[in-house]
């Protein structure tokens, strides 16, 4: 029997981006450029993070002819972003025929109270997550790859280090606890206990977890692959920084060997201005986009 | 006897775990030094376009070719299709070329086609094997040197030539080993006869 859109065929496509780099892209030529640079695959949108916090106002899913300018271009996968809770726009990135849905707290939540059923999709969904319980309410939810979520258009690694940190944290807990402590702390965490045996079967979190949010030069991509993620995405990192050809190949070139010093020595060499950054403790609480979803 | 899997980007770890049921020794290969401890080498699926390059910047691409010619066993699943053919429709990107295959890059369609299924393989015993193809390349044309032993549909999905043998589809992606333990037996023919010509 023939099956299309199984979990399986869902998750193996996260599978398959494993130890690479996807990069936010808003026009045709940039996302030519992050292929020519060894991109896994291209996120398409109308502004990166960074331009989408300087803009204000509601941020939406983008223009379909932007996404489909995009999708022409490129022979990698093409993701694209919807609003949290807004399974239209979802279904009109499927019926596109995108690549991947990223459900993302980067636009304004459409819902306060619930995410999209992503179970109902023949397309995967990779969604955002600051610690394990938020992950595994995601998966619980449908979806087939998570990103730590750090802190978007910020240039600044801290709070995907903090999440990421956190995510590793909590999973040693979960996998190295006696069975009879399983249920307290799927309260405490507010994970679903089924998602929780999931992870002690495979010894892992049973899906791919990229770090994302405020990755800027090719030391913070090695940084988030040495701290145990399995890729990055790099928003505005790359097309708001002064030479996005040449950063884009050397964090692509980080990522793959991100345990050898010197191949990081050697690409960090001369990239010129990274993204300027903003220090997010000067972030006021209603600009995180780190808080929208639940 | 050691395999190794191109450990530059993609899904490494699956062929790693699939080849250590086989009872062989797996390593993840990160650079040109890893190769020479090796009797066999797993391309894995990921994207093309990232291995080819990365495969070309870390100058794995000439010693493979040679290695290749002279009966290394290399076996790519869906990406790793694409970086062994001679010949690739729709787009092009750095490879080794040392099959002689035409594959036509993202044959089924987008993540949206991607689907398994049940695949009738020659000289596979038991049940069909549940092959899942990913925004999966397909083979268009064989040369006289090339066996299909697999299609789905009239789309020919794994074929060999001598040391060679690629999948459109992933075998890692499941718990079945049957297509791993078919190229373990190729890379203990290999090492056999590597030794007896040492002799």
């Amino acid at each position: 029997m023939t099956e299309q859109g199984t979990f399986r065929v869902k998750k193996g496509l996260a599978e398959m981006l494993k130890g690479g780099v996807i990069m936010d892209v808003t026009t045709p030529e940039q996302a030519r450029i992050a292929e020519r640079a060894g991109a896994v695959a291209v996120m398409a949108l109308e502004r990166v993070p960074a331009d989408i916090r300087a803009a204000g106002g509601v941020a939406r899913m983008a223009d379909p002819t932007v996404v489909k300018d995009i999708m022409a271009a490129v022979t990698i996968p093409v993701m694209a972003k919807v609003r949290i809770g807004h399974f239209v726009e979802a279904q009109i990135l499927e019926s596109l025929g995108v690549d991947f849905i990223d459900e993302s707290e980067v636009l304004t939540p459409a819902d306060e109270m619930y995410h999209i059923n992503k179970h109902a999709f023949q397309v995967p969904f990779v969604c955002g997550a600051r610690n394990l319980g938020e992950a595994t309410r995601r998966l619980a939810e449908g979806a087939a790859m998570i990103r730590t979520k750090g802190e978007p258009g910020t240039g600044n690694v801290v709070e995907a280090v903090r999440h990421l940190r956190t995510m590793m944290s909590e999973l040693r807990t979960v996998l190295n606890a006696p069975a009879d402590e399983l249920v307290t702390i799927a309260k405490e965490m507010d994970a679903p206990y089924e998602v929780l045996l999931a992870i002690r079967a495979a010894g892992r979190l049973p899906v791919v977890n990229f770090s994302a949010g405020g990755i800027a030069t090719p030391a913070d991509a090695a940084l988030m692959m040495q701290l145990g993620a399995d890729g990055v995405f790099v928003g505005s990192g790359i097309f708001k920084s002064q030479d996005p050809e040449k950063r884009a190949r050397a964090i692509v070139r980080a990522t793959t060997h991100y345990n050898d010093p010197q191949v990081l020595a050697e690409v960090s060499c001369d990239l010129g201005e990274a993204m300027s950054g903003i220090d997010v403790r000067t972030l006021p609480e209603t600009e995180r986009m780190q808080d929208r979803g639940w | 006897m050691k395999i190794g899997v191109l450990a530059l980007q993609g899904a490494v770890r699956e062929h790693l775990l699939l080849l250590d049921r086989c009872g062989v020794e797996a390593v993840p290969v990160h650079k040109l030094g890893d190769l020479p401890d090796l009797d066999g080498l797993v391309i894995p699926g990921g994207e093309s376009t990232a291995i080819g390059q990365l495969m070309e910047e870390c100058g794995f691409l000439g010693p493979l070719r040679v290695l290749a010619e002279h009966g290394f066993p290399i076996y790519g699943t869906c990406a790793g299709m694409i970086i062994l053919a001679e010949r690739v429709q729709g787009g092009s990107v750095p490879r080794l070329g040392v099959m002689d295959i035409t594959v036509r890059r993202n044959s089924f369609g987008r993540q949206r086609e991607s689907f398994e299924a049940d695949l009738n393989i020659s000289g596979l015993e038991g049940k069909p094997l549940r092959a899942v193809f990913i925004r999966a390349p397909h083979v268009v044309e064989t040369g006289p040197g090339t066996r299909v032993l697999a299609r789905f549909g009239e789309r020919a999905v794994f074929v060999q030539q001598g040391n060679l043998m690629a999948t459109a589809f992933h075998p890692e992606l499941t718990e079945d080993a049957r297509i791993h333990a078919l190229f373990v037996q190729r890379v203990r023919d290999f090492v056999k006869s590597r030794t007896q010509a040492h002799r």
